[in-house]
């Protein structure tokens, strides 16, 4: 699946809860099934610090490719990186680096893209846009 | 609670009726009423403040101090009534030790800043607590860092109370300055104020009162207090922001060098050599809010109104009933429980992050703080990332606590 296929799946996902409860019952689900990052690299480095809740993210290239894996403090943090992963991880460099996430907006959890909440999930998505332009300046290097 | 308590007699206020003084207490919030638990970060405001500020701006708009014509004559008079109205409420001896500022923060700058400049050298110390808000430790950092000083901090115990005997053997003669908050925004702590200005009198040391939390809560008498300097901020005594308020004892103000540079400062000005104005426009460089000066004046009129007697006795009542309804959710614990505490309650429930319950809350139309509260140094104190902060008002009601004590037993239900 693309990217935009994968976010308007989850967009999709999330029409079907009348009410926020269900919703954020939903993402603190996808939150604790979230493959938690290896310890190893729960590192400073890997540590992106806002000012509510943490996050932590590890890139690896396979293949071409971009895969990450995550982890927050905050659960509901955690659900959206978690679903932020499933949207790009795998994907090819380019396309992550010109991806437009708009699906965070679309479910309504919106204010956790709020620059002056500064929580972690902003950080987190201007990281992983980072990793993808490196890795392609890296192979066009090659 | 300390203060002074013959001030005025206490009266039971009916907080219905006042309710409907605050426009935005009628809101609804994602289609449920307001329950706003978040005032000590700001208060809301009555009409007659919000109307204040609207009259200056419709009916009698212009500078202050300079003007020759009616309107500013007006104004200014307006604006230096608020001046007197500030020096009542506070029991300052002179209006002139009444010097307005945008707010606690700018208030603690100005001292930090000129008593550095003038005072401050190297080896000297300035001593705070363990419980400020960064605005009460930042600025003394970069007076310290300019001038080659140390910062002393003031332990607390566990409980989130001020280590006393410590503060005391502290007190030798590198201490310049003590500054420290009364209540403190995140533990809800009530410091011992007079002791602790007692102490630092006692070896000759000025002490600096953060109010910010508290002004709105206890009355406050500076010449009781025998404060040496004491800050607050419009906005969270249902004023205005923009507008806040330093009290300085007229002795040492006059010792302070100017704090910024700029126009009613002055007195005159030559490429020379400029001599300043005295107290207290020499700390008021340029133009100020003039309307939040308006509105901060109606705040304090709705405040004597009610009566901070009253207020403090409403409010007590309603942390009590908070606390102990608290106390009834399973792995709740508190973060700070000092004996004499008031206005704030830091909370965290089992292991869920104070995000994602301040998060579930606002989606039931709470307003609380969740964080750090910009207490860092706290947090780290406790090992922990924040709390969840519920700060109540006289406005507050039961029922509204009942909703808080409802809505947390449900997000940690959902987060577990």
């Amino acid at each position: 699946m693309t990217i935009n296929e994968r976010q308007d799946q989850i967009i999709e996902d999330f029409e079907l809860f009348d009410d926020w409860m269900d919703k954020y019952e939903y993402i603190i689900q996808l939150g604790k099934e979230l493959p938690i990052i290896d310890d190893k690299y729960k590192t400073e480095e890997n540590l992106i610090k806002g000012c509510q809740s943490k996050v932590w993210l590890h890139a690896e290239k396979q293949d071409g490719k971009l895969h990450f894996t995550a982890d927050s403090d905050a659960l509901i943090t955690k659900g959206l990186v978690s679903m932020v992963i499933q949207v790009l991880s795998g994907q090819k460099p380019k396309d992550i680096a010109e991806a437009d996430i708009y699906f965070i907006d679309r479910i309504g959890l919106q204010s956790h893209l709020s620059p002056t909440r500064s929580n972690g999930l902003l950080s987190m998505l201007k990281q992983i846009k980072l990793y993808a332009v490196a890795y392609q300046a890296q192979s066009l290097q090659k | 609670m300390s203060g002074n308590s013959s001030i005025s007699t206490v009266r039971k206020l009916d907080i219905e009726r006042l309710r409907s003084d605050f426009p935005i207490l009628q809101t609804q919030v994602y289609g449920k009423p307001l329950v706003y638990l978040d005032n000590a970060a700001t208060t809301q405001k009555p009409a007659s403040v919000i109307k204040a500020m609207d009259d200056y701006y419709t009916e009698y708009n212009s500078n202050i101090h300079r003007g020759v014509h009616y309107l500013s004559q007006k104004a200014t008079s307006e604006y230096e009534l608020v001046r007197k109205k500030v020096q009542a409420f506070i029991n300052a001896e002179h209006l002139h030790e009444v010097i307005f500022t945008r707010g606690t923060t700018e208030g603690i700058n100005l001292v930090a800043n000129s008593f550095g400049r003038k005072f401050l050298k190297a080896g000297d110390s300035i001593m705070i607590s363990a419980m400020e808000h960064h605005s009460n430790i930042v600025p003394w950092q970069m007076a310290c860092e300019d001038r080659g000083a140390r910062l002393q901090v003031i332990p607390m115990n566990n409980k989130g109370e001020l280590m006393m005997d410590a503060f005391e053997q502290m007190l030798d003669d590198t201490v310049k300055l003590v500054s420290v908050t009364y209540i403190s925004n995140s533990l809800g702590t009530v410091n011992p104020l007079k002791e602790i200005i007692q102490a630092a009198h006692q070896k000759g040391i000025p002490v600096l009162v953060d109010a910010a939390q508290a002004i709105q809560h206890v009355p406050i008498d500076v010449q009781e207090l025998d404060a040496d300097f004491l800050a607050f901020s419009g906005h969270k005594m249902y004023g205005p922001t923009g507008i806040g308020v330093l009290y300085g004892k007229e002795e040492w103000l006059n010792q302070l060098p100017p704090y910024q540079g700029g126009g009613d400062m002055i007195k005159s000005v030559s490429f020379a050599k400029t001599t300043y104005n005295e107290l207290p426009l020499k700390f008021e460089a340029g133009t100020p809010s003039i309307a939040e000066g308006m509105g901060l004046g109606a705040a304090i009129d709705y405040l004597e109104h009610l009566g901070l007697q009253s207020i403090a006795e409403t409010e007590g009542q309603l942390f009590s009933y908070a606390v102990d309804a608290l106390q009834e959710i399973d792995e709740l614990r508190f973060i700070g429980e000092a004996d004499n505490r008031a206005a704030s309650i830091s909370f965290l429930v089992g292991d869920t992050h104070p995000f994602d319950v301040g998060e579930i809350l606002d989606k039931h139309g709470i307003a609380v703080r969740t964080g750090h509260h910009c207490t860092e140094p706290i947090m780290h104190y406790f090992g922990i990332p924040g709390t969840v902060r519920a700060s109540i008002a006289f406005y507050n009601t039961t029922e509204e606590i009942d909703k808080l004590i409802a809505a947390v037993k449900k997000a940690v239900m959902l987060l577990r």
